[in-house]
């Protein structure tokens, strides 16, 4: 009997001590990290940013907005084709360009104008995102959808016919999604509707369809190499025109994004390149082109 | 039995209100730095940085999400955490220390107390050795800290591009200011 309640006993002492034991364990334990005190190590819900460095991937709209109160400025040439020879300075003796002023509205609109050389044309345009892509509880992909118009303002060839300004316009719309599958590497599709008011011929289809494709991998911390492409669903198949494909880098160098890249698209906006792509890959007919954007903070943050 | 337990329990309690005389905390710490260069000036703040002080021993602990620095130009931002700290990779800052002078505060009476911090600094994958001196005041129960470092970007890998050279400084101030409460429980 006494054997049995020295035993209780021990055992009773035998738990005070494993308590106490564990409650100085835990003592040092919080001493070396106070911070788990306060839950420093939860996983927050965050963004997933900086898909693309720059608002398109090469001639398409990319994932990534413009910030809100930064004006970009982007200034896009396309030489002449490569394939012209010394005598052209492979194409370099011709180029097209396009000025464009872009602006972040909110964190998810952005709005842009700009003017190509090409058919003296004016264009304008809204992103707006709807999913934006995150990290410990959000979606693993973003939303977009774009939308704009574009105003050819070349005089009309044939004066004898009643000529409508309406005839002028063009317009699009676009939805992108895609994924920053890893911090190399992004990938986006669009998939895009094109209407003309006026069209060539019958063959042209006023309301035109597109899948487009882009991508970047991440080479540096500072250069990209970016490719786009779009499959055209229902083009005129006896106009000569082709798919447009854009493969190309881009470079950050402090302020500036350089987007050098070869192309056979001659046009700097959704209407021409998807209609108006004339130049094929396949005989060489493509062009050195370049991008330069340049970021202004127009507002003050905060 | 019983008694027992209630013994435990009451040791339990009584070591829980213990620690939350020694400790204080925040999760809205202000944290911020400035790196003055030729053609500009860069500063980045945060507003949520976690502290941790324990007051019987004198360990200080924080820690910053990277890319919770909030900046004056929105492509700053950009490249600080895509550039130069690659929150990616690195996405906390951490500082483990210890207030050198602990003794010398009472923490429980109101006033102005001098300090000194000594502590490891982990940024971008490296780790260094800091140290500095500051401010602690106490004033109804709670802690205002405050101080100021320099570090070099250099000891912490971050590279700085040729072309960029009169944008950026190798030399970053860094400035703390934290409102301790303290921690229940």
């Amino acid at each position: 009997m006494i054997n049995k309640i020295k035993l209780k006993a021990m055992k009773k002492s035998s738990f005070l001590l494993t308590v106490i034991m564990m409650c100085s364990l835990a003592k040092v334990y919080a001493q070396d990290d106070l911070l788990k005190l306060v839950g420093d190590d939860k996983p927050k819900r965050e963004y997933v940013d900086y898909a693309f460095k720059s608002s398109r991937v090469i001639m398409s709209q990319s994932l990534e907005t413009i910030r809100p109160g930064v004006m970009d400025l982007r200034i896009l040439h396309r030489f002449g084709n490569i394939n012209g020879g010394a005598y052209e300075l492979f194409g370099l003796d011709h180029a097209t360009m396009r000025i464009g002023f872009d602006f972040g509205v909110t964190k998810n609109l952005m709005i842009g104008v700009g003017r190509s050389t090409n058919q003296k044309e004016f264009d304008g345009f809204f992103k707006y995102r709807i999913i934006h892509q995150a990290k410990n509880g959000g979606l693993p992909f973003s939303l977009l959808i774009s939308a704009g118009s574009s105003l050819n303002s070349l005089k009309f060839t044939d004066t004898t016919r009643k000529n409508y300004f309406s005839s002028r316009m063009a317009y699009y719309g676009q939805v992108i999604i895609g994924s920053k599958l890893s911090e190399g590497f992004t990938i986006q599709f669009m998939p895009t509707v094109v209407h003309r008011n006026l069209v060539a011929t019958t063959e042209d289809p006023n309301d035109m369809l597109a899948v487009g494709v882009g991508g970047r991998l991440r080479l540096s911390r500072r250069i990209s190499l970016n490719a786009d492409y779009y499959y055209r669903i229902n083009p005129n198949k006896f106009d000569g025109t082709v798919n447009p494909l854009s493969v190309g880098f881009d470079i950050e160098t402090g302020g500036h994004v350089f987007q050098l890249h070869f192309t056979n698209a001659v046009g700097m906006n959704e209407k021409v390149f998807l209609t108006q792509t004339t130049n094929q890959w396949s005989k060489g007919d493509i062009q050195f082109g370049f991008n330069i954007s340049r970021s202004f903070q127009i507002k003050k943050r905060k | 039995m019983k008694k027992l337990f209630v013994v435990i329990a009451a040791g339990f309690i009584s070591a829980a209100s213990l620690k939350a005389q020694d400790k204080y905390f925040t999760k809205s710490g202000r944290i911020s730095f400035v790196s003055k260069a030729p053609l500009e000036n860069i500063d980045g703040n945060h507003k949520s940085a976690t502290c941790v002080l324990d007051t019987k021993t004198g360990n200080l602990q924080f820690a910053v999400l990277m890319k919770g620095f909030e900046f004056e130009k929105a492509l700053m931002q950009e490249h600080f955490n895509e550039n130069y700290v690659e929150s990616h990779k690195y996405p906390k800052a951490e500082f483990k220390g210890q207030v050198v002078n602990n003794s010398d505060i009472n923490y429980s009476k109101d006033g102005t107390y001098p300090v000194k911090v000594k502590g490891t600094l982990t940024m971008h994958g490296e780790t260094r050795e800091v140290e500095t001196t500051g401010n602690v005041i106490v004033k109804s129960g709670k802690l205002q800290a405050g101080a100021e470092f320099t570090i070099l970007l250099s000891d912490y890998k971050i590279e700085i591009p040729k072309v960029v050279k009169d944008n950026v400084s190798n030399t970053v101030k860094i400035t703390i200011d934290c409102s301790l409460e303290p921690l229940k429980g």
